[in-house]
């Protein structure tokens, strides 16, 4: 009598017990399972028994076929990853061999937070000369020779009528000059003052924006700028606007911020205030609308204007504005 | 600007804490910096009771005294005159800071110590007197601080004036503020003096010759002056100010000034030839002395206060010294006038002369506050100088100050700051700070600005007054309409952007240097005399000679901060900046201002490791960055070649590759020249390269399209040749190029090899040749005419020959 397929499968696993390498399962595998297998053979013969016989016998056979195939693959996974982990390793605590990346200054990451606020909101970039005439940087700003306002911005000049930008706001005249309302723009960029000390350098860096349209008032300005400073910082920081000067804006504000280092508690960033300067805005001027030639009983707008390093530095807490130009690489790989 | 609360309190009561105050007149607009207990340095003194005099023993003029401070009895020796036993005085402990500065120790005088000193009410900032101790009422507690003692308490407010407020430079002028922020009327002082008779036109006269310059100039006159020391209590308001009292006469002038903000000036009569005053321009060239004892050279454009024959005034900056107020002056001429402010500005910068003066009548004082100052200062004089004053007042006029009337809207106020306030609520506001507003209509006011709010000129002037007096901070926040709208990218920053991405990923950090150099600088990159960059834009007034003028070039800036890093021992620099460089175009014109890109590494490739020793960076390292950069840049035909050595200025020769697409010139990659890395204090090789951006931009493909990627096998040949050393390996490569065989891929030279068994002079250069069609599988025949063609060519163009 044949031996049944019970039978089969039982010595089939008894010598896999006894089977200890990889080679010897794969033997077994192929002396059960293999196209001249005990169990294909058993299956060929199956056709041999009486016909009622032969669907249960066939379904356990094919059956047992499909349990023993996983029993041995899986004993020869088991026994791979046995093998593998026990001979071959690497020391994976070496160092590997890093690609480093640069870094961007960090006033360039923060001029680029700024942008990315302001165009997100509908603005766009315009950038214009560092080497201004004197008209632009302080006759069209409504800043005349021989004001007192001149003293609010220590100037360097290269010759009587050409100076080193004090500020970015010549870009708002030049670009009004060549565009009609609407217009949305901010203007990044290097400015110069005759100023060098802890908290001044003689180059530094302002955003300026400017909003020039029909019905443009005061309170957009507040949710412009309020906008803006919870993205830059977060929701929580509320601002204080402040009744100010300048000649290019009427009424002018200074923008204070919740000192975001202690909340308005009171430290040594704020002077003990719980609050920081951080803008200037204000409704533009109708002389400058005047100069440019815009409809003053139509168009009403207003201007802000920020520094960059100013903001960096509450950003990432840098101390001294000086450390900026010194480039110092261990300084910047910070960023 | 400081203004002290008690003196505040003489014009407006404050129902407010000082804190509060402070941040009320920031909150309109007059930014208070500090807040100082006025009398703090005197927390240290105490009220002694002299209880012991002997003499010392080494010293005839100095006293041991045993002082009785409450607590204990202190020893301290004194050198008054007027101590005597019992008397009660101020008593300074160690550690009292006094307000010239002096720290109070321990000390031992002539080999005896003292615990403490026996102050004078000068030493202590509570008068003028030096001559002897402060004598206190014997009444007062010993040993309780002066401070409660004599009930001195008093703060200072610093105020941060923006130059439109010039109302503000005075007592007056922030308790009016006060008064507006409290709804609070105001106490003016009384300036009433009533005479009919004109007698003053017999002692003097007044002749204004440039009433453009000087507009109005008002005098009065006093005889019987005695000049001697102010009583206590205006001492006490200079001081508080921190303005040094001199005599009654000036001290008049100067408390009416911070009063008022009226800057007034007194001349001795006596000393004024024809004992009159005219107001003309200065001779050019005159020299003139003034009261600060520096003699100064006029120029014809300035105005001046004469006599009947010389200067004795720099007009509204300040007196000369011929005139000045002395013991003996018995007469004495006040003056107080209205000149033209861009006049006295442009004086005052030239002479560098900014006086409390000059920086109320540049900024522009009350014209109709002349009269009130000059009656005000003469009732003092009267009364605190012992003179008698002579009836009448001169007051020239030629140039009337017209006053100013503004139609406000109340639509387009609502419309500007995005309020919804009515007209009354405009009308009260502006009443509140003395503007006079009437009701022309439902919707508009006539307004009639105070004289001394010079600054109020527009309706937009009127909204911020209205914006401020509401608050700003109660003006609801809103958002402008927007139209959905975008318009493309400025390529300029677009590209600089993708530059700072494409440098950061090959491992370089961005810096940020100065845009104004050295002005030898050129001088250190050897550049030549004719070279363009030796147009420099120069500043008239640099901060030092390190920042002189504006860059052209990166390199110096970059090289200054390699400098800095490798004193610090950060040796091992890949760097790079973007930024301006500014081509002077002459003095009349803006310079041109040239966007660049310049990129330098310095130092190791790559540090010692487990694996590899430190390899140290080289020449195509740098031009490999330059490759990858273009590349990122989509920008094609990159040819390097080589600068010729006599073109190369501040890079080595033999070193150095101009890079080009095309035809178009991009800039330079190379060594920095041994003498330009000593001008510079280096020591390590330098690589760096320079790139115009402005020319890259040029060349940036308008749009880019896709092409199908390759179906068919691509068949890889190699050919190695021998040629001359000194045939420029890139023209190999380059030549097969300009082939143009379609079925060519790609050429990569993989080897250069110059050691045996290749001949001295010779190298053998080896390229790796990829041949496809995007049509079919290519033949190997095919393939091998192609190469054999390929071949035979570059041995031709190059005499080469093929190994053996």
């Amino acid at each position: 009598m044949e031996k049944t397929i019970e039978q089969i499968n039982q010595e089939a696993l008894n010598e896999l017990e006894t089977a200890s390498d990889m080679e010897s399962i794969r033997a077994l595998s192929v002396r059960y399972l293999g196209r001249k297998g005990i169990i294909t053979r058993f299956l060929r013969n199956i056709s041999k028994l009486p016909p009622e016989e032969r669907p249960i016998a066939g379904k356990k056979a094919n059956e047992t076929k499909k349990t023993l195939d996983k029993i041995f693959k899986d004993a020869l996974d088991r026994l791979e990853t046995a093998t593998a982990d026990a001979t071959d390793r690497i020391d994976v605590s070496l160092p590997g061999r890093m690609v480093l990346a640069g870094s961007l200054h960090p006033i360039t990451q923060i001029n680029r937070l700024i942008c990315d606020i302001f165009t997100n909101l509908g603005f766009d970039i315009v950038e214009g000369p560092e080497v201004e005439t004197d008209y632009y940087n302080f006759e069209a700003l409504n800043i005349p020779k021989n004001h007192p306002a001149r003293d609010m911005q220590d100037t360097f000049y290269i010759s009587d009528n050409i100076v080193l930008r004090t500020h970015t706001s010549p870009v708002q005249i030049r670009t009004m000059e060549k565009q009609t309302p609407p217009v949305r723009i901010i203007a990044p960029g290097k400015v110069y003052r005759c100023d060098s000390d802890l908290t001044h350098t003689p180059m530094f860096h302002q955003v300026e924006g400017l909003l020039v349209d029909e019905n443009v008032s005061f309170g957009d300005l507040k949710g412009i700028l309020t906008t803006f400073v919870h993205r830059m910082f977060d929701e929580q920081i509320s601002l204080r606007f402040r009744p100010s000067f300048f000649p290019f804006t009427e009424p002018s504000a200074e923008v204070d911020i919740l000192c975001v280092i202690c909340r308005g508690k009171g430290c040594r960033v704020c002077s003990q205030t719980g609050w920081l300067e951080v803008l200037g805005a204000g409704m533009v001027h109708p002389a400058l609308f005047e100069n440019i030639g815009y409809d003053t009983a139509r168009y009403t707008g207003f201007a802000f204007g920020m520094g960059v390093e100013r903001i960096a530095m509450l950003k990432y807490g840098i101390d001294d504005i000086r450390k900026y130009f010194d480039n110092d690489l261990r300084f910047l790989r910070q960023f | 600007m400081k203004v002290s609360l008690s003196w505040l309190k003489d014009y407006v009561s404050i129902d407010m804490e000082v804190d509060r105050l402070a941040d009320a007149l920031t909150m309109v607009g007059l930014e208070v910096e500090s807040v100082t207990e006025r009398f703090a340095y005197l927390n240290n003194v105490v009220v002694g009771r002299i209880t012991q005099i002997n003499p010392h023993p080494n010293a005839d003029k100095l006293k041991l005294c045993k002082v009785d401070v409450g607590s204990r009895i202190l020893s301290v020796v004194c050198g008054a005159p007027n101590i005597s036993n019992d008397m009660l005085s101020p008593v300074a402990l160690p550690g009292t800071v006094f307000p010239d500065g002096y720290t109070l120790e321990n000390s031992i005088i002539r080999g005896i110590e003292s615990e403490g000193m026996i102050c004078s009410e000068g030493e202590l900032d509570l008068g003028t007197d030096k001559s002897g101790v402060m004598v206190l009422k014997s009444s007062l507690p010993v040993g309780e601080k002066v401070t409660k003692a004599l009930e001195l308490s008093d703060s200072v407010i610093e105020v941060d004036l923006t130059p439109n407020r010039p109302d503000c430079l005075s007592i007056i002028g922030v308790a009016r503020e006060i008064g507006g922020i409290q709804k609070t009327s105001i106490q003016y002082p009384d300036t009433s003096i009533s005479t009919s008779k004109d007698d003053i036109a017999g002692f003097t006269s007044v002749t204004i010759e440039d009433p453009d310059h000087c507009p109005r100039y008002a005098a009065r006159l006093l005889t019987g002056i005695t000049v001697g020391p102010s009583p206590s209590w205006l001492v006490d308001r200079l001081m508080s100010v921190g303005m040094k009292p001199i005599n009654n006469i000036v001290d008049i002038t100067n408390f009416v000034l911070m009063e008022t903000g009226q800057p007034l000036h007194a001349f001795d009569y006596d000393r004024l030839a024809e004992n009159r005053i005219v107001v003309r321009r200065a001779n050019e060239g005159e020299l003139f002395t003034t009261l600060d004892l520096k003699e100064r050279q006029l120029t014809s454009d300035m105005l001046m206060i004469c006599d009947g024959e010389k200067p004795i005034a720099v007009g509204g900056v300040m007196g000369g010294l011929n005139s000045e107020i002395e013991e003996s002056t018995k007469k004495v001429l006040i003056e107080s006038a209205y000149f033209n402010p861009v006049s006295i500005r442009k004086t005052s910068k030239k002479l560098g002369l900014n006086t409390e003066a000059s920086h109320r009548f540049e900024r522009g004082v009350d014209p109709e506050g002349i009269i009130p100052a000059l009656n005000r200062a003469a009732r003092l004089m009267a009364e605190l100088g012992g003179g008698k004053l002579v009836d009448g007042v001169i007051d020239e006029y030629p140039k009337k100050v017209p006053a100013r009337t503004i139609t406000l809207s109340t639509k387009d106020t609502n419309r500007l700051l995005g309020t919804g306030l009515n007209q009354d609520e405009i009308k009260d506001l502006l009443e509140s700070i003395e503007f006079s507003a009437k009701k022309i209509d439902m919707d508009s006011l006539k307004v009639v600005p105070p004289s001394f709010r010079v600054d109020i000129m527009r309706p937009e002037d009127l909204m911020e007054e209205v914006a401020r007096l509401s608050g700003y901070n109660n003006i609801p926040t809103t958002f402008p309409a927007m139209p959905a709208e975008a318009r493309n990218p400025v390529k300029l920053i677009d590209t600089r952007n993708r530059i700072m991405h494409l440098m950061t990923g090959f491992g370089f950090c961005e810096t940020i240097n100065y845009t104004f150099i050295n002005r030898l600088s050129c001088d250190r990159l050897k550049l030549p005399s004719d070279d363009y960059r030796r147009n420099t834009v120069d500043l008239l007034n640099p901060l030092s000679e390190d920042q002189a003028v504006m860059r052209t070039s990166l390199i110096p800036g970059l090289l200054e901060t390699v400098h800095r890093n490798i004193a610090k021992q950060v040796k091992n620099l890949k760097l790079f900046e973007t930024g301006k460089i500014y081509i002077n175009k002459g003095e009349e014109n803006l310079p041109v201002e040239i966007e660049m890109l310049t990129g330098l590494w310095t130092g190791s490739r790559s540090d010692a490791s487990w694996y590899a020793k430190e390899i140290p960076c080289d020449f195509y390292d740098l031009k490999g960055v330059v490759e990858g950069l273009l590349k990122g840049l989509c920008i094609d035909h990159i040819r390097f070649t080589r600068l010729p050595d006599d073109l190369c200025v501040y890079t080595r020769p033999g070193y150095t590759a101009q890079v080009f697409s095309g035809k178009e010139l991009l800039g330079l990659v190379g060594e920095l020249h041994p003498q330009s890395l000593r001008n510079f204090g280096l020591k390590q090789d330098v690589y760096l390269f320079e790139l115009s951006i402005d020319t890259l931009i040029k060349l940036l493909p308008e749009n880019r399209q896709s092409k199908p990627i390759p179906k068919f096998p691509a068949i890889p040949r190699d050919i190695t040749i021998i040629v001359d050393k000194d045939i420029e390996s890139g023209a190999i490569p380059e030549l097969i190029e300009n082939m143009a065989e379609e079925l060519v891929e790609n050429i990569h030279l993989f080897d250069v090899f110059t050691q045996d068994p290749i001949p001295q002079e010779k190298k053998s250069i080896s390229l790796r040749v990829t041949y496809r069609s995007d049509k079919k599988t290519l033949e190997d025949d095919e393939v091998s005419y192609l190469h054999k063609t390929i071949t035979d060519r570059l041995i031709e163009a190059f005499d080469a020959s093929l190994p053996l």
